[in-house]
Order: C-alpha cells, then structure tokens, then sequence
C-alpha cells in the first residue's frame, strides 16, 4: 500500500469541511423528508381519509406481500448461491458471478420490458404459460417475477463476502467431530453468515418496497389488482390526488427507516 | 488405531502434491510428518481424516479400508492449524459439540466437558468466547475439542505453529504427556526437526510429495537414506565435490566419504573423478588456529550456549561449524584469523 497521507486541517479550514458535509446532506436527504412530513402533518385528516381508501391499502398491501416474497426466496437463494458460487468450482463460474450483478446494472425498465418479451402478447414462453393457464402479464406473478429479478444479487453478494472470509475450517472441524452435513450447515456455517444474511435481506425488503419501473411495466399499475405502493404513488400524482400520494409515500419512507433502524443495529464488523 | 496408507498419491490441478506414499503407524505410536512446507505433509493427514480424496492409493484405519467412507464415521480428533474453533460458541459448547451432535446426554457432556477443561489447565474458561482466548489457550481448547468424543486416532496439523516460542515447548511437553497416559494413536505434521524429535516415536520425511524416510529420531539423524533427509536435518553443510584417490575433495580439503545411507566401511568408495554433493553436519567439523591452514574466518557468533564460526576455505567455498561455547577449540579463532579445518564425517551422493 501506499504511504498514508494524513490531511489534518486547523480551524477554519476544518470547520468549514464539516459544514459542507452537513450542508449536503441536509439538502440532498433531509430537506425533501421535511417536506414529504411537513405537507402531510398540515392536512392529516385528509392523507388519512385517502390512505384508508381500499385501492391504498391493496396496494400497499401488495408490496408488503411481494416484498416477503422476495425475502423468502432471495434469503434462501442467496444462501444457497453463495454456498455455491464460493465453494465450488465449475465451468462458468466467472461469468454467472459477473452475471448476478446484472440487476444492479442495468435499469429496472429495461428489465420490464425483457420480460414482456417472454410474457407478453406473443412472448417466448406464451405457449407454456397458455397451457400451463397461468398469468404472468399484468397479474401477481408478474410482480414477484420482477421483483425477484431486481433483488437476486443483494442476499447471495453480502453472505459471498462472508463466506469467503471465513473459510471452511470450522466445517471440516464439525465433520471430524461426527456432524452431519446439515448438522454443519445448521450448527456452525449459518451463525457464522448470520450477519452477511441480515445485512442482505433488509437490503432485499428495501429494493423490493422501492422498485418501480419493472413492476410499472410488467404490472400495469391496474388498480386493486396490480398497482403497488410506488406505482400507486404514480397514478395518484398524474390523477392530482396528492394528499394520498404524500400519504402512501410518507408509509414507505417510515418503512425504509424501520429497516435503517435494523440495519444500525447490526453488530459491527469484527465482533 | 493402526494406519496403513497405500500408495497415496494426489494432484492439484498440473500439481502433484502426494507421490505413491506409503506407510503404516502402529497403534498408540505418535508419530511426526517432517518436511518443508507445501511438501505435502498436511494433505496426507487430510485425506486420512477424510477432508480429501486421493487421486489413488489405500487408506486402513483399524485394519478397515476407509476411503469413501464420511469423515464423521472415521471417529478422527482433528487439531486444525489454525485452531478452527467454532467462533460464535463459548469455550463449553466448542468442546462439547462432538458429544452434542452424537446426540450425547447434557448431564455426560457437562462431565466430559470438566473432566477435558482439567486436563488442558483451563478450569473456570468454559464461558469465554474463542476471541477472548489466548493463543495458547485456543491451541489447548482446540486439543480438548478433538479429544472429547473419544477419537481412536489424533491428527494434529502443523499444532503449534501459531503460538510463540515458549508457549510452544510447553505445548510440546504437554502433548508428549497426554500420549504416554492415553495411547491414542497421533500423528502431527511439523516442519520443525526439534519438534519433530523431541515428542514424537517414530518421524516419517516428506518432501516433494514423497516419502524419503520412516525411522526413529535417531536413525533418522545418524542413518539419512537420502541426500535430502542428510541435508535437511540439523546444519549442514553442503559442498560440490570430486573423488579423488578414494576421498572427496573440495579445494584444498579432503574427507573420506562413503556414497548415500549405508556406513563408510561398507561401501567402496565412489571411483576417481566421480563429481559428488558432500553433506557435512555443523558438529562433524573441527577448526582450529594456524596461521599455515586452509581457510580465513569470516565471523565468530555466538548463539547461548553455542557458538558458530562462518570461513572461507582457500578457493572460495564457504564453510561453517558450530561448537560448544568453551570449547578450546575456539581458543584463537577471531575474524580475520587463519584456521586449518578436518571433517571428522561426512556423507556423499553423485550428482544427478
């Protein structure tokens, strides 16, 4: 490594650093925030009345239930994957481990609209599906199919790093004192991901609550049916309800500072 | 538990790491795998534990043959090097997870888990957490771990590597203790030679995935088979010579010299011209001060109780010997003096 360079400023200069920092901050999160409560604590009555309106509450129940979903699924997948991307070798590895990144990459509309070209109208597994009578298009599995695509590589990237970290020794030693595998797994591999597991299904819960444009273009938005909480967001806004636009959107900032909460509550690294 | 291995051999990718070893340990014997390391020594420990497969070869633990069989039905005690406590568990569930898992009643568990803290000196530590150990006392919790559901056989990898010097002689004698009063079969992978002498019966010399020598401390030392276990035990040095008139020659020195394991008087000696690699031990040297001798002292170190004596002989060779601190053999020797040399023993091999 490199020579540290350790820039000590005096005075002014230090305090004036600070204050940017805080500045920035303070414009960029904690300003829009103030609005988003100040507006809907001005007219309470109202954003309530509108939130408790059925089509709010469906939506908002269906994130919820898309969201746990994700975290169902992506939480063992991740576990599952990880456990395979770091321990194992096979041909491909490289490329599937640059591949789980892909989500993060590239934009979630672009996601909708490749699955529109397997589900939709003419799509690549049309047949299957038709046959199958299942609706993925505009319908429940299509919300869970994009969510999932946009939260895969939360779960599998934070219990990767620590598996990675942790090597397999505690495992061999587990098997020479007469576990079984799932004993291993069980007894001594899970608690030590535990953290890396946490730390990646909050994640998932909260891209899950946040995504818009995959679950805009697959879902359609189509009220009590497929609209989520931020898509929900949307249509209220274009349709100049804005009580209850501010209201839902207040609901998930609360539900992401519930998670920020979870997520500062995590141990440190190094304990 | 006896141990036969049979023609063991193994690779990593293009890496050969075992070589057609072969071996067998007698029950209640505690031996030592001594060599360099990424000699292979570590693997041969894991493929008997079963951590590894072989490529080929037999492994025979209590006259059954086990290969295939789950590490957890070879009833094994494994030290791992670097301890591999379980790190989110107290001192208590570490060394009781072998018993847990075996489905082991609490009230034999809590027993055995006293009974093994005694043993290893660590009464009142059964609460701590690994990382609040020292290195010593993970290395004793780590031998308690493996000990507590009665293994038929210890392996122990590399066991005192990361503990500090002193710390590690203790280790040693503690261990050597532990065998005399419980007879389990041991094997410990070290590639320190005083370690390896002082605890173990019998020592077995790997180097490069092979095999070079099984035999007790002592043939080992006076009976080296090979040049590399010659050379590779005690300090010695190694010199590039030629046969001439039935003694090796380097520069101006000469020796008589016998070709590889068998004693001088045995042998003929090697046929004038014949280029050889001459191994000389520190102490089968003799130095002394005379301004008409061969070689120019170089430096004079002391080491405790020894001192050791770095010369050139004319020529160029370097040369090296080792004497006890009084001996009056030193009587003169001082950088820059002149010295005559004689190598009281020494042992050949033709270059390949």
């Amino acid at each position: 490594m490199s020579e540290k360079v350790l820039i000590r400023p005096h005075g002014g200069a230090r305090w004036a650093i600070v204050a940017v920092v805080v500045a920035y901050v303070t414009v960029v999160i904690v300003v829009p925030l103030f609005a988003l409560v100040a507006t809907v604590a001005g007219d309470l009555r109202r954003v309530l009345e509108e939130i408790l309106d059925p089509g709010a509450l469906h939506a908002l129940m269906l994130s919820a239930v898309v969201a746990v979903i994700a975290l169902a699924v992506n939480g063992v997948a991740g576990v599952v994957g990880a456990l395979v991307l770091v321990r194992q070798r096979f041909w491909g590895k490289r490329a599937l481990d640059a591949l789980i990144d892909m989500p993060l990459a590239v934009s979630p509309v672009m996601t909708g609209l490749a699955f529109l070209l397997l589900f939709g109208r003419g799509g690549w597994l049309r047949p299957v599906l038709d046959a199958a009578k299942l609706e993925v298009m505009f319908a429940f599995p299509g919300l869970v199919v994009a969510t999932l695509f946009v939260t895969l590589p939360f779960t599998i990237r934070e219990v990767a790093l620590v598996l990675d970290e942790i090597g397999t020794s505690e495992e061999d030693a587990a098997a020479t004192l007469g576990a079984t595998s799932w004993q291993a797994f069980r007894l001594v591999t899970l608690p030590n991901i535990r953290h890396g597991l946490e730390l990646g299904t909050t994640l998932t819960v909260a891209r899950a609550l946040g995504e818009f444009g995959a679950v805009l273009v697959i879902g359609g938005a189509i009220s009590g049916k497929t609209q989520t909480a931020t898509t929900f967001i949307h249509t209220a806004i274009d349709e100049r309800r804005d009580a209850t636009a501010y209201g839902i959107a207040l609901i998930l900032a609360a539900a992401a500072a519930a998670l920020l909460v979870v997520l500062q509550r995590r141990p440190r690294k190094g304990t | 538990m006896g141990i036969r291995a049979r023609n063991l051999s193994k690779s990593f990718g293009s890496a050969k790491v075992l070589d057609d070893v072969s071996f067998e340990i007698e029950p209640g014997e505690l031996v030592a795998l001594l060599g360099p390391s990424g000699g292979g020594k570590s693997t041969i420990l894991r493929i008997i534990a079963g951590l590894d497969t072989a490529d080929a070869g037999e492994v025979w633990l209590g006259g059954a043959r086990v290969d295939g069989s789950h590490t957890r039905e070879r009833h094994v005690g494994f030290v791992f090097q670097h301890y591999a406590l379980f790190r989110h568990m107290t001192v208590r569930d570490n060394i009781a997870f072998g018993l847990s898992v075996q489905g082991a009643p609490l009230e034999h568990q809590n027993r055995r888990v006293a009974h093994l803290l005694e043993l290893v000196g660590l009464e009142g530590l059964q609460d701590r957490m690994p990382s609040q150990l020292s290195g010593g006392q993970r290395q004793r919790v780590a031998l308690a771990r493996a000990l507590a559901p009665e293994p038929k056989l210890l392996l122990l990898d590399e066991p005192f590597g990361a503990v500090d010097a002193k710390v590690r002689e203790e280790l040693r004698r503690w261990l050597r203790r532990l065998h005399d009063e419980f007879h389990v079969t041991s094997i410990f992978v070290t590639h320190d030679q005083e370690e390896a002498f002082a605890v173990s019966d019998r020592v077995l010399v790997i180097n490069k995935g092979r095999l070079e020598q099984a035999g007790s401390p002592l043939e080992i030392v006076e009976h080296p088979e090979t040049e590399f276990v010659a050379s590779f035990v005690g300090e010695v040095n190694v010199f590039d010579a030629a046969m001439r008139g039935g003694k090796a020659w380097v520069g101006p020195l000469s020796t008589k010299a016998a070709i590889g394991p068998l004693s001088e008087k045995d042998r003929e000696p090697p046929g004038d011209g014949t280029r050889v690699r001459l191994v000389v031990r520190s102490y089968d040297l003799k130095f002394w001060r005379d301004d008409s001798g061969t070689a120019v002292v170089k430096r004079v170190i002391t080491l405790g109780d020894r001192v050791r004596v770095e010369a050139v002989l004319d020529g160029g060779s370097p040369i090296f010997a080792q004497f006890p601190r009084r001996s009056s053999l030193l009587t003169g020797i001082d950088a820059g003096s002149r010295i005559a040399v004689e190598i009281t023993h020494a042992r050949a091999w033709p270059m390949a």
